[in-house]
């Protein structure tokens, strides 16, 4: 009985020693599994080149890899991100110290040299970059960590330019690389942002694959929008691109797959039923959608036959047929945005009360319209801007509009609104598309209310000085109280000309796996804060 | 045989060159324009105007020809004007996953097709044919997506045997290769499997009516020698070129499998191309996709040679 006490003893320490050299052996051969998050964008990743497109995705590819000189926190104020700035008494001078720590991915520092050179090429193309280098009389980097830009006068909105979040912001690369023509996409992917892009791994209209970038040193503040501190909390994200939005959802629902930027609207209540699912909102303040006329030809250079249009729409008819839930959009008479600073009503009120097809019916008959057809383009290919060409065709027949509906691919649009040809010669009279609200939410960078004409404004061409006035005095008012009292007068004046038809707002909520933590509410989707709590 | 090939061989260059000169005129009269797709939504004209006279859209069209047609001379066929990225370099990457689908789907599709016509034909009029007749109409009328569907719902996300999608190297390990490409290959055959299978059946039930076959069968040879050693090789030609241009097809564009299944497969990067009017890609697809029809009915007629003796060229 002892023997066999003995040699069970024997066999079990024998048995626990194993195990702890097996498990000290497996603690060596497989360090903790490599955390990679899998997300499915709203579109594949083709341009790389943030400053040569306005697209979401690029932008959202940008903020992965570059960092920016200045950000934004939630409530649209400017933060230090990799500098801090001081303003001179006079306004006329605006000093930016780089922070400490501050790397390429190439192991380079981050110089002054590096961002003049990137905001030079960026204000080639970004407007309200051109706008801040017209007032602009020198940038230079004083030292390696000092920046000095001089205006030639002051320009209270020198700040709130280069922390702007979209639609190009104002991303720093090295200098090598910035020096490329701002008209040629760039092909090196050097920054010095919280993730690396791994080149080997990127397939454009597949995926995009970005490493965590292990030399980065976050700020100490907590993230908001892009201010604060940007802490990467995994090793890998990659973007997968799945064109049928079926196939992400079942990939997310079986766990191959941890987010989905923009599921379509009537598949979230699937989604939201599956216990392992979480929809969360991450940008409150969502999308306007809008609709745009052409200034140049008839009948929309007349302002009484725009008017007309403006008073037969309806932005609740063109939600319900755009989103179809209450629950993702809202009506909203501002033209900056509402839940924006500058959130205002003035003049838009029939937009947002259900129209008035009789009151639009009466100004068509006295600005002599004489039943000309207007071309509205309508983009086949798009989920989010299908429906809205449609209804608002519906509602200007309504109002006594001729109306020729014109489908054709997203394509074909974006080429044929450039052209400013009369509708009949290929041109167009109207078309809609959609904004996120930081891309439109003050008179400078909301890019429907240029009003340089034919050579510097947006498709639909306003040519209109007292606009181009209005938005000179906002950018040099000197409080707040100016400012949004400047934002109320052009809001009123925009929708008395009808500059253009806001529709409302709408927001596209993501989809994410329970165990991926962290996703930041934001207008863009960031990558940095996030975790998964189990390894996958 | 050999001057034939040779013959058919430099009767492709004529071809390629006509197809070339087709298509880049008929994309150059398509409405788009890449600088637009690049530029994005503020782009203002002066800025379009000066990103199409970087990428070289604001040549006439006769050199923008020429340019394209010197390269591909030395095997150039240009860079994406969206990503930058050689076209040979994008078409490579994307050859593996169609390949490998268009040979399991082949594969499986004759595996299983053949016998079941064979069997079709030999058991006429009966709940055989009955049934593979049902099953081949079932194939042609159920739409390719559906079945992708039906296929991810039962066995990846029911049953949870295979992921629901996506697309792993053979390099990578056969495992899971095979488990990526089983539903989409299924998927595929369900249209070659009712293809094949009634192009067998028509033409066994032609061959079985010869007299050559009733003397097989008057000599005494089994049946099993007589439908696959005799009638089946006469009765293949007909069934070798739907197998060639099935073959073919799958190659130029199963976008809706690849889409259902995401398989970065070169269907998609056709449509991507032509959605964002990527000149370079769509010439190089269509460059690829017509040379491979030329090499695929060139293997066709040199396969009916070695099954039917009669045939010389």
């Amino acid at each position: 009985m002892t023997t066999e006490l003995s040699s069970v003893r024997h066999r079990f320490e024998h048995v626990t020693r194993l195990t702890a050299a097996a498990f000290l052996l497996s603690s060596i051969a497989f360090p903790a599994a490599a955390q990679t998050v899998r997300a499915v964008m709203h579109s594949d990743l083709r341009v790389t080149d943030p400053v040569i497109t306005t697209a979401h995705i690029t932008r959202n590819h940008a903020y992965m890899i570059y960092d920016t000189l200045l950000g934004m926190n939630e409530k649209f104020e400017p933060q230090p991100q990799m500098a801090s700035w001081k303003a001179s008494d006079d306004g006329l001078t605006y000093t930016f110290t780089l922070r400490d720590g501050l790397k390429f991915h190439d192991g380079a520092p981050v110089t002054g040299e590096d961002v003049v050179a990137s905001l030079k090429r960026w204000a080639v193309r970004d407007s309200t970059g051109q706008k801040l280098m017209d007032n602009a009389a020198d940038l230079k980097a004083t030292d390696p960590r000092t920046v000095v830009l001089t205006l030639k006068k002051p320009y209270a909105y020198t700040i709130e330019t280069l922390a702007k979040p979209s639609a190009v912001p104002a991303f720093i690369m090295p200098k090598r690389v910035a020096e490329t023509p701002a008209d040629k996409a760039l092909t090196d992917y050097t920054g010095s942002g919280p993730f690396k892009l791994s080149v080997p791994d990127f397939q454009p209209g597949v995926r995009a694959v970005y490493l965590k970038n292990t030399d980065y040193v976050p700020r100490s503040e907590p993230s908001s929008w892009t201010a604060g501190g940007k802490v990467v909390k995994v090793d890998r994200v990659e973007w997968i691109t799945m064109p049928d939005a079926q196939t992400a959802m079942n990939a997310l629902m079986s766990g191959e797959i941890d987010y989905i930027e923009q599921p379509p609207i009537d598949l979230i209540p699937i989604l939201a039923a599956n216990d392992e699912i979480v929809i969360q909102n991450i940008s409150p303040l969502g999308y306007q959608t809008i609709g745009r006329m052409n200034f140049l030809h008839p009948p929309f250079d007349n302002v009484k036959i725009r008017q007309a249009a403006l008073l037969a729409m309806n932005q609740k008819d063109v939600l319900d047929a755009l989103i179809g839930n209450p629950e993702y959009y809202k009506t909203c008479p501002a033209i900056f945005g509402c839940g924006t600073p500058l959130q205002s009503d003035a003049g838009a009120k029939s937009l947002v009360s259900g129209g008035n097809p009789e009151a639009a019916k009466k100004l068509l008959q006295e600005a002599g319209y004489d039943g000309k057809p207007i071309v509205i383009m309508q983009p086949t290919d798009v989920n989010t801007l299908k429906a809205q060409p449609i209804v608002a065709a519906q509602l200007l027949r309504k109002a006594g509009f001729n109306v020729d509906l014109q489908a054709m691919d997203w394509q074909t649009l974006v080429t044929r609104r450039a052209s400013q040809k009369p509708p009949a010669e290929g041109g167009w009279n109207m078309f809609f598309t959609n904004w996120i609200v930081p891309e439109i939410f003050n008179p400078l960078v909301n890019p429907m209310l240029n009003g340089r004409g034919t050579k510097g404004a947006w498709f639909g061409w306003p040519d209109d000085p007292k606009m181009e006035q209005m938005r000179d005095a906002y950018a040099s008012a000197k409080s707040t109280d100016e400012q949004k009292k400047i934002a109320d007068e052009i809001q009123a004046y925009a929708m008395e000309t009808v500059n253009y038809i806001p529709l409302g707002q709408y927001v596209t909520p993501i989809a994410r796996r329970k165990e991926l933590a962290g996703v930041l509410n934001a207008p863009v989707p960031f990558f940095w804060n996030v975790e998964k709590k189990k390894g996958k | 045989m050999f001057a034939y090939l040779l013959r058919r061989i430099l009767s492709a260059i004529p071809v390629m060159g006509i197809v070339a000169v087709f298509v880049f005129l008929l994309l150059r009269l398509t409405p788009g324009d890449p600088a637009a797709i690049i530029a994005g939504d503020h782009a203002t004209p002066e800025q379009l105007e000066r990103i199409r006279t970087t990428l070289g859209l604001n040549q006439p069209i006769w050199l923008q020809f020429v340019t394209w047609v010197g390269r591909l001379l030395q095997g150039d066929l240009g860079t994406s004007l969206i990503s930058q990225i050689p076209v040979t370099e994008l078409i490579g990457r994307r050859l593996e996953p169609t390949l490998s689908l268009a040979l399991m789907t082949i594969t499986v599709s004759v595996l299983i097709a053949v016998p079941l016509g064979v069997a079709a034909a030999w058991r006429h009029r009966t709940w055989v044919d009955r049934f593979v007749m049902a099953f081949s109409v079932f194939g042609f009328s159920v739409p390719v997506f559906v079945v992708g569907y039906i296929l991810i719902q039962v066995f990846a996300i029911q049953l949870k045997w295979v992921p629901v999608q996506g697309y792993r190297s053979i390099t990578e390990g056969f495992g899971p290769f095979f488990d990526r490409a089983i539903l989409p290959t299924f998927t595929l055959a369900s249209i070659y499997m009712a293809l094949i299978a009634r192009m067998t059946r028509a033409s066994m039930l032609e061959v079985l009516g010869e007299d050559y076959v009733r003397t097989a069968r008057a000599k005494g040879l089994n049946e099993r020698t007589v439908l696959f050693g005799h009638a089946l090789r006469n009765a293949a030609v007909p069934v070798i070129t739907v197998i060639g241009t099935g073959f073919a097809l799958l190659i130029s564009g199963v976008v809706v499998t690849e889409s259902v299944f995401n398989i970065p497969g070169l269907g998609r990067l056709s449509v991507d191309a032509v959605l964002a009017r990527d000149y370079p890609v769509i010439q190089g697809m269509i460059l690829l996709t017509s040379a491979l029809y030329i090499a695929i009915n060139l293997m066709i007629d040199i396969a009916y040679t070695l099954l039917d003796p009669r045939i010389r060229y």
